[in-house]
This record gives structure tokens, C-alpha cells and sequence, in this order.
């Protein structure tokens, strides 16, 4: 039997500095080994556990998409002793990846239907992932219209921006990417990421909403769908709690009885009403 | 012993139902022999639950700093003579104030440990204990026994300088002797008389069935910090192993961080699960304080802090 | 197979045989303890106790663990790769287990070893390279429940084989098969022998079911909200002081954390016991607390084993009714008055 707690050995290609603030860096990882690649089988909405030796082990969201090849994409946020250790590190080092981990976004039941996306911050990570498995050429046509909501603070603090900036070229997806307020130079959206739904007024016939933020966002965000006649099972979120084993033993990221590390993290909101909001 | 309980009760009910305090803490008559416990009186009605007995072994001065419910408003509190000083403790380390808490006073009969009288019925289930006068009733499914109290008293209750508590708003029952006898350098001294490896075979000896529960810790008034040392991530001072390093290094920092601190109330022995006797370590450090200083903590609500203040005369022979 | 029967004075053999090839280790009288430990000689086993002071759990789950190692050196051609721990060497034999103690492992079977994913390496490494014999409880403490919690004083899940206690001798039951060979020469139980058995345990039984219970069974018909949001939760969390203890000493109890360690040129991944009653155990990088309060910490406990366990395994109850937790709990918090409370 393998042993689900050893991670793959990963070599780092290359990194980014994302954000202004210089907190968030991204990760572009190979695997040392063929067949890791192979058995790192992956879909949208799933997280890895990154593994630095002698630091321990973070739990990020996947935010490349298996449509783009092997190699593996994670953006991280500088906030504790493991992500400190990465954002030092550099191409060419070696670390791990333990995963695919959780539960995916449910891009099956989601195919014939119009999607809305809503981003908030840095939380946009796994959803790079769907969108670039969502408007990759074997799917764009099983699924209906895609509007793509992108928030951050300032424009500096905007992830992804070569790639969002290709989707805004296309027709077949709307891009709406703000920020909180005005800068000097910007000339997209302003505005909070609510506030461009109310704008949009999302329709809920045969829609599903993908909602992933910081909790304030989502407490703000879902009243507008609800006044647009949104139900909670139409309502997608992705959870962040502190994990370990990652595989749903260990019992610190529970959330009533469910494991958001292998549970989750993706959950509708219909479901987490039912649960203690311990997260 | 019940006439003390009863004033307790009585102390309790009027405080309640004159709305002099929020909340009662004293302990309730426990489920399982000897474990009394913590409780809290809301109501005169409730005050009817406290009971006083041998076998109330918490430090209640810990929920002063622990409470989560109606933090705000005055409680009272039900403290013997080293719950006392872990009160005055608090209000010298800003903790609490004098004003926040109705103390209840109650000389200390000793309490008793557990540990003892299980050992004295090896391997038997002990189904009840009562206090009968000065010997405890001692029974078990094909057994009963009278076991002198003496006999099985907590160490640090033989030792115990002041049963009587140092402060107080009302006093129930009388006062009784200061001491219990027996002298507290006689369980510092042993380390005293031991080689330093010896010593460090004692120590290892001596938390070998540790389970790194942390009880100890969170039994102890002293022990409030809302980031232990243990817990600090960044940096990570002690490793979360059961390696010996990682136990002695838990214990050795807690005993130090009791220095000039600790009133010898023994909570801690009485919370371990498994019967480390971590009061060996503290004991020997309260010594030294005694001794260098002329202090003993908690004794009144002026003198300063040793350790937190510095003074040109300190002794320093020890700096090498 | 058919109930056997072993004399007590011929313990000797029947463990020499059990020890071919496995360590044995049993409760035994450690420094005035009831503590599992090497066993030497059959003069060494208890045969009137009521259980160890903690749980044998770490013999499959233990305190420390290491997980696998690294090489500490980046430019080592194997350097910064983990490296898994060798699996168990010698197969192990645990007698005069109770059996609450084996029912706990059953239940944790259910946690560590899920699916493909969820399959605990080291648990289950262990696991199957371990023998369970029982020794049913004849003389059950006043703090047992076991009973009330789908198990019972001679209660045989878990186990290879239960052992009765007659007295002189005893009943050998034969669990599962892998003990066969063990058992194959030992002499056939009388009618007699089993009749006693089946006294020992309806009074076992007995005993137990007039002891404080537990009641779970309006629990599974509750939504997991109602039972978070019951008033009796900051009065229970109240006392508590938020130690381990009860975790540590709980049979069923498996949270952990994982921690890399290194010193000079060699690194290791451990994982160590962890418990929900710490805050440290929940908190966030932001330092955000999902669990910020005494109170959600306490609930988190009972919930999961009786309410959250029950729901996603089928409806097994996430405590066996050892008892430990409420002889052990430094201020008297009794899972039975919880439970109870909850319940009602």
C-alpha cells in the first residue's frame, strides 16, 4: 500500500512575486519522478499539502489546471513559519507535494449551466484553475455563459493579471476584474466585488455561483444572490481551516463532522448552513 | 467539616440574593471519590450545591483569570490560606483587582491525595470515601477501611505555612494553626543533598510518565499566560515530543516561571493524571527565594515581588 | 471453533508460544500502576484489575511518532527528500486486554483507515501486525459505562481471541482466525465452563447497566445545530480547564499534529498526540480562531464523539465507556452528565 503521508519530491521552476506588497508569491513545481506526475491526478477546487523539510507542511489550494500540463501552480501567502521558509526559496530547490487533497469544485454537475464567478482577494487561486479548465477547448462548450468577478484591493494587489487580461479578450466569457477604489492609472472596474454583482445581476435559472473570498466578502455577497432569488445549493464556497494530515484524521480543521481537508473544502452553502461556523 | 459547608452555603445565598456578587465560586460534591469540584453559583439556589471538604484540591484563585462567563462583573470566592496568596498573587500582577473579588475565608483542613489512599488499597476499585472526623471512611466492593486523615494528606498540606487565608472579606469557622508541622525545606533538600548528575537522574526519574497534558499548567493560578511558552509557534522554544528533552525542558521552564511566584498549593500534583510530583521542582526553587530574599509570596498585598523589582542590595553570590 | 480451555498453570507455554515471533506485553503492576509494559513471565499478568491507568492506544497510535526522515543537506544528491520510516519489525501480541480498550480500535479503524486515500500507513502497519486477546471484565468499576455505548464487559469486537477468567483457568474464545494455530492444542471447554462464562458475564453485565449510563438515543434525531447551540455548554465549559488530559487518556481519541524536526544533518517529520482542547489546535496563521472559546473547545469534544462520529460512521459512538476520562478529569467533568444533558 502507498504511504499517503510521504509527499512527491518537486523541484521549484520557477516563482513570482505576485502582489505589491510582496506577500504573495507563486510557485511553478515539476515533479522529480514521471510517474508522480501521473498519479497527481487533479481536478479544479483541490488542494496539495507543500512540503519544506524541516519547516512542515502548508495546505494551499491547486491554482493551476490540469489542462495545462504537468506541472503544478501555487500561489502563497506569506503569514506563518512554513510560507515564510517557501517565499525564500527559489527555483531549483527541491521540496514536496502531497495531493491531490479534498473534494473538487463540481465542474460535472456544473456542465450546461451559466457560471458565476466571484473572486475576493487572493482567494482567486483555484479559481485560475477553473477558469482555465472551464474555457479550455475540450470544455468551454459544455458549459453556458461564464461571468468571471475579480477583486482586490488595488490594482497592485491583483493576481494573475496576464491571464485574466487574455479573457477579457475573448467572447465567450465576461470578465469583470475591480478594484476597491480609484488609481492613478486604472481604468477598469471600482468598486467592490458586490458591488459589480449587483450591477451584473446574476440570473439564477439553471446557474451555479462559485463564491470564494474572505469571510467578510462572502457574508456580504450572498445577500445579493439571495435577493436575486439564488438558493443556497446554487451557492459554492471553498473553506480554509488549519490542516494536517490533510486526509481527514487528524481533527483540527472539523467543521461539525466534516473534514473541510477531505470533506471539503468545497461545500454549498446549503450544507454549511447546517453547520457550526467553526471556521 | 459540614458546619463550614453550610456556612459557605449560608455566606453564598446572602451574597446572591443581594446581588453583591455575580457568582459563587466554591467546589460541589464531586461523582467519583475524593474529586470534588470546581463550581459556580449563580443563584441562592444553586448556592445550595457548594459543599467544603478534604477533598477539595483545585486552586479556585484559577478561575478568576479563567472565566469566560460574566468576566465582568464580582465574584466571590471561597480561599483558604494558599488560594489567598494566589489571590493577592493575581492583584500584585495586575491580573485582578482587590475590588473584583468577595473572598470567603476558610482555614485549610489539609487536603487529602488521592494517590495515597489508592496506594494503600493496590490494585483495588475504591467506590467511596467519607470523612468521619479525623479518619476517612474508605470503601470498596468487599471492603471498608478507617484511614486516618494524617496519614493521607497532601504533601504540600503537612508542609503548608498558612492555612489561614491572608485576606478576607468574611471569615467561616474559626481560624486553626498557621502549620500543619511538617517543615517544607525537607522536601526542597533532598536535590541539595544529590551530585548534579544524580540530580538530573532524579529529575528524569521524576517526570518519566509525563504525558505532556499540560494539567499541571492549566491547574495553576499561575499559570495564565494567554501564549504559553510551550504553545509559542514562532519561535518554537520546546518541541512537542515526548523526547526527554522536550518533557524536562516543559517542566524545568514552568518550575522557574513559578519562581517567587508560587504558593505551594499544590494544584498541579493534585491535577496530574498520571502522579508526577512537580512540586519537587518548585519547592526547591521557593527555598532558594526564601533564602536569598527574606519573600514569600502572596503574604500581603505590599511587599514587592522579588524577582520584579531590582534593588542595589539584591544577592548575587550566585553570578558566577 | 469450539471454546477452549487453559489452565492458568500452563500460561507459561501457551505464551512462550504466543511470543514465536512477537513481542508480547500486557497490563501489568508498574510502580503501584496498572500500565501496559514488556511482558516477562506469566506471573507478571494481573488477572484482578480493573484497567490500565491510560489507554493501550499508543501501541498503534504512539504519543511520538516519527513519520520519515530527511537528509538536512540541499545539496545532497537524496537531500530535503522524505524518506518513509521502516514499518513495524516484529509482530506483536497484547494480552488481558479489556475489551472496551479493543472496541476503541475498531472504532479508530474506521477513522485511520477510510478508503484509498485515508489510510493511515502507520496505524494500519501496526494494526495488522498485532494480536489482541482480550480478558473480559468480571468485576467492572462504578465509573464503566460500557454497556450504555454498544459495548460490554465481555464485549469481543476487536479482538483475536477473548479470555473468561474461571478462576484456576480459562475460557479461551477464539475471535477471529488468527489465532488458530495458538489455540488448535489447547483441551475443549466443559459445558460446565461455559455456563460459567455465561454467568460471569450476565453479571458483568449486570453490574454495569446499574451504574450511571449514558442515553444517546435522541441524539442521532437531532440536527447537529440544535445540539451546538443547547444551553448547557458554557455551564459544562465553565470548570474546565482546557488540559489534555482526557484526550490523552481516551481510548479513542486520534487527533494529532505533524512537526518537522532537525538537528545538524538529519531532519524528521513527527507527528505527536494533539488535543481540541488546546487553543493552539484550531488557530489560523492570521491568527483567527475557529474555536476561540473555552466553550467551543469543550463542546468540539463530546460533539465529535457523540454526535459527529455517530453521524459519519454509521452511527458507532466515539467512546467505549472506559471510564478513564471521568476518574482522570482534574476538576469532575463526567462525559455521563454530559452526554446525559445533551440527551434529554
Amino acid at each position: 500500500m502507498r504511504n499517503t503521508y510521504i509527499p512527491y519530491p518537486v523541484r521549484i521552476k520557477e516563482t513570482q512575486v505576485e502582489t505589491e506588497d510582496k506577500m504573495l508569491k507563486s510557485f511553478w513545481l515539476e515533479f522529480l519522478n514521471a510517474d508522480d506526475a501521473k498519479a497527481f491526478d487533479y481536478t479544479p477546487g483541490q488542494f496539495a499539502e507543500l512540503s519544506v523539510s524541516g519547516y512542515g507542511e502548508i495546505p494551499i489550494g491547486i491554482a493551476s489546471s490540469p489542462t495545462e500540463g504537468e506541472d503544478l501552480l501555487f500561489t502563497v501567502n506569506k503569514v506563518g513559519h512554513v510560507t515564510n521558509r517557501l517565499h525564500n526559496m527559489r527555483a531549483g530547490d527541491v521540496m514536496g507535494v502531497r495531493g491531490p487533497l479534498g473534494n473538487s469544485y463540481p465542474l460535472e454537475e456544473m456542465k450546461g449551466k451559466n457560471i458565476v464567478i466571484v473572486a475576493g482577494g487572493f482567494a482567486v487561486t483555484t479559481l485560475r484553475s477553473t477558469m482555465n479548465w472551464l474555457l479550455h477547448p475540450d470544455h468551454r462548450g459544455d458549459y453556458g455563459d461564464i461571468d468571471f468577478v475579480y477583486g482586490a484591493r488595488t490594482p497592485g494587489m491583483l493576481l494573475y493579471t496576464d491571464e485574466w487580461s487574455q479573457w477579457q479578450k475573448r467572447d465567450d466569457v465576461k470578465v469583470h476584474i475591480t478594484v476597491d477604489q480609484e488609481f492613478p492609472g486604472w481604468d477598469g472596474l471600482v468598486g467592490f466585488g458586490v458591488d459589480i454583482v449587483k450591477q451584473i445581476k446574476p440570473q439564477p435559472d439553471n446557474a451555479v455561483a462559485l463564491i470564494c473570498g474572505p469571510p467578510i466578502m462572502i457574508r456580504f455577497t450572498w445577500p445579493v444572490f439571495e435577493e436575486l432569488g439564488w438558493t443556497t445549493e446554487q451557492v459554492i464556497l471553498s473553506l480554509e481551516n488549519r490542516m494536517k494530515c490533510g486526509i481527514g484524521i487528524c481533527g483540527r480543521c472539523n467543521v461539525g463532522g466534516e473534514y473541510v481537508c477531505k470533506d471539503g473544502p468545497v461545500f454549498t452553502k446549503a450544507e454549511l448552513d447546517k453547520l457550526p461556523a467553526e471556521y | 467539616m459540614e458546619a463550614i459547608a453550610q456556612g459557605i452555603r449560608e455566606a453564598a445565598k446572602k451574597l446572591l440574593s443581594q446581588g453583591a456578587v455575580d457568582c459563587v465560586i466554591g467546589f460541589a460534591q464531586g461523582t467519583v471519590p475524593m474529586r470534588d469540584y470546581p463550581y459556580f453559583a449563580y443563584t441562592p439556589e444553586e448556592a445550595d450545591n457548594l459543599t467544603w471538604s478534604r477533598f477539595c484540591c483545585n486552586n479556585l484563585s484559577n478561575f478568576l483569570v479563567r472565566r469566560e462567563m460574566g468576566e465582568a462583573g464580582k465574584v466571590a470566592i471561597v480561599a483558604q490560606g494558599c488560594v489567598s496568596r494566589n489571590i493577592v498573587g493575581l492583584i500584585k500582577e495586575n491580573q485582578i483587582t482587590r475590588e473584583q473579588v468577595h473572598i470567603i475565608g476558610v482555614a485549610s483542613p489539609g487536603m487529602v491525595d488521592r494517590g495515597k489512599v489508592q496506594a494503600l488499597f493496590p490494585l483495588k476499585t475504591i467506590t467511596e470515601v467519607t470523612e468521619d472526623g479525623e479518619d476517612l471512611v474508605v470503601k470498596g466492593k468487599d471492603f471498608e477501611e478507617r484511614v486516618p486523615t494524617k496519614k493521607v494528606l497532601r504533601q504540600n498540606c503537612y508542609t503548608c505555612v498558612q492555612r489561614n487565608p491572608v485576606i478576607v472579606d468574611e471569615m467561616i469557622g474559626e481560624e486553626s494553626e498557621a502549620t500543619h508541622g511538617g517543615n517544607i525545606d525537607k522536601v526542597a533538600a533532598p536535590w541539595e543533598k544529590l551530585m548534579p548528575e544524580e540530580r538530573w537522574e532524579a529529575f528524569s526519574e521524576s517526570i518519566k510518565d509525563c504525558i505532556r497534558c499540560y494539567a499541571c499548567r492549566d491547574a495553576c493560578p499561575l499559570c495564565y499566560c494567554h501564549v504559553c511558552f510551550v504553545d509559542e509557534a514562532r519561535p518554537q522554544w520546546c518541541g512537542k515530543t515526548q523526547d526527554e528533552a522536550d518533557v524536562a525542558t516543559f517542566h524545568i521552564l514552568r518550575a522557574f516561571h513559578c519562581a517567587g511566584r508560587c504558593t505551594d498549593c499544590g494544584a498541579c500534583e493534585s491535577a496530574c493524571p498520571v502522579g508526577i510530583k512537580m512540586r519537587g521542582f518548585t519547592s526547591k526553587i521557593e527555598k532558594d527565594i526564601r533564602e536569598l530574599y527574606g519573600y514569600a509570596p502572596g503574604m500581603d498585598l505590599e511587599e514587592e515581588p522579588p524577582l520584579s523589582v531590582y534593588k542595589p542590595n539584591d544577592p548575587q553570590e550566585f553570578i558566577k | 471453533m469450539a471454546e477452549k480451555i487453559l489452565a492458568k498453570d500452563q500460561l507459561d507455554q501457551f505464551l512462550g508460544k504466543l511470543a514465536e515471533g512477537r513481542e508480547v506485553f500486557a497490563p501489568q503492576d508498574v510502580e503501584g500502576k496498572v500500565a501496559w509494559a514488556p511482558l516477562e513471565a506469566a506471573a507478571d499478568l494481573l488477572w484482578d484489575f480493573s484497567n490500565s491507568d491510560m489507554s493501550p492506544k499508543d501501541y498503534f497510535f504512539p504519543q511520538t511518532e516519527c513519520m520519515m526522515r530527511f537528509v538536512n543537506k540541499a545539496d545532497d544528491e537524496m537531500g530535503m527528500i522524505m524518506q518513509a520510516e521502516p514499518e513495524l519489525n516484529t509482530p506483536r501480541a497484547l494480552i488481558n486486554m479489556r475489551p472496551c480498550d479493543a472496541k476503541a480500535f475498531q472504532v479508530l479503524d474506521l477513522i485511520f483507515m477510510q478508503d484509498e486515500m485515508t489510510d493511515d500507513f502507520y496505524w494500519r502497519d501496526k494494526r495488522e501486525k498485532s494480536l489482541l486477546v482480550g480478558l473480559a471484565c468480571n468485576d467492572p468499576c462504578p465509573t464503566c459505562f460500557c454497556t450504555s455505548v454498544g459495548c460490554g464487559p465481555h464485549h469481543e469486537t476487536g479482538l483475536d481471541v477473548l479470555l473468561v477468567d474461571l478462576g484456576d483457568k480459562l475460557l479461551v474464545k477464539a475471535v477471529s482466525d488468527k489465532a488458530a494455530e495458538l489455540l488448535a492444542e489447547l483441551p475443549e471447554a466443559e459445558q460446565a465452563d461455559l455456563d460459567q462464562a455465561a454467568e460471569l458475564k450476565k453479571a458483568a453485565e449486570d453490574m454495569v447497566e446499574a451504574n450511571v449510563g449514558v442515553a444517546t438515543d435522541q441524539l442521532e434525531g437531532r440536527e447537529v445545530m440544535e445540539l451546538y447551540e443547547a444551553a448547557l455548554w458554557p455551564r459544562v465549559a465553565e470548570s474546565c480547564l482546557n488540559c489534555g488530559t482526557c484526550t490523552y487518556c481516551c481510548p479513542t481519541c486520534h487527533c494529532f499534529d505533524i512537526q518537522d524536526e532537525v538537528q545538524g544533518d538529519e531532519g524528521r517529520r513527527v507527528r505527536n498526540w494533539d488535543n481540541c482542547m488546546s487553543w493552539l489546535f484550531t488557530v489560523h496563521g492570521t491568527g483567527h480562531n475557529p474555536r476561540g472559546s473555552k466553550t467551543h473547545r469543550v463542546r468540539q469534544r463530546f460533539m465529535h464523539k457523540f454526535k459527529y462520529i455517530p453521524d459519519k460512521r454509521g452511527g458507532e459512538i466515539g467512546c467505549v465507556g472506559c471510564g478513564r476520562c471521568v476518574q482522570l478529569c482534574p476538576v469532575n467533568i463526567d462525559v455521563r452528565s454530559v452526554v446525559n444533558d445533551m440527551n434529554a
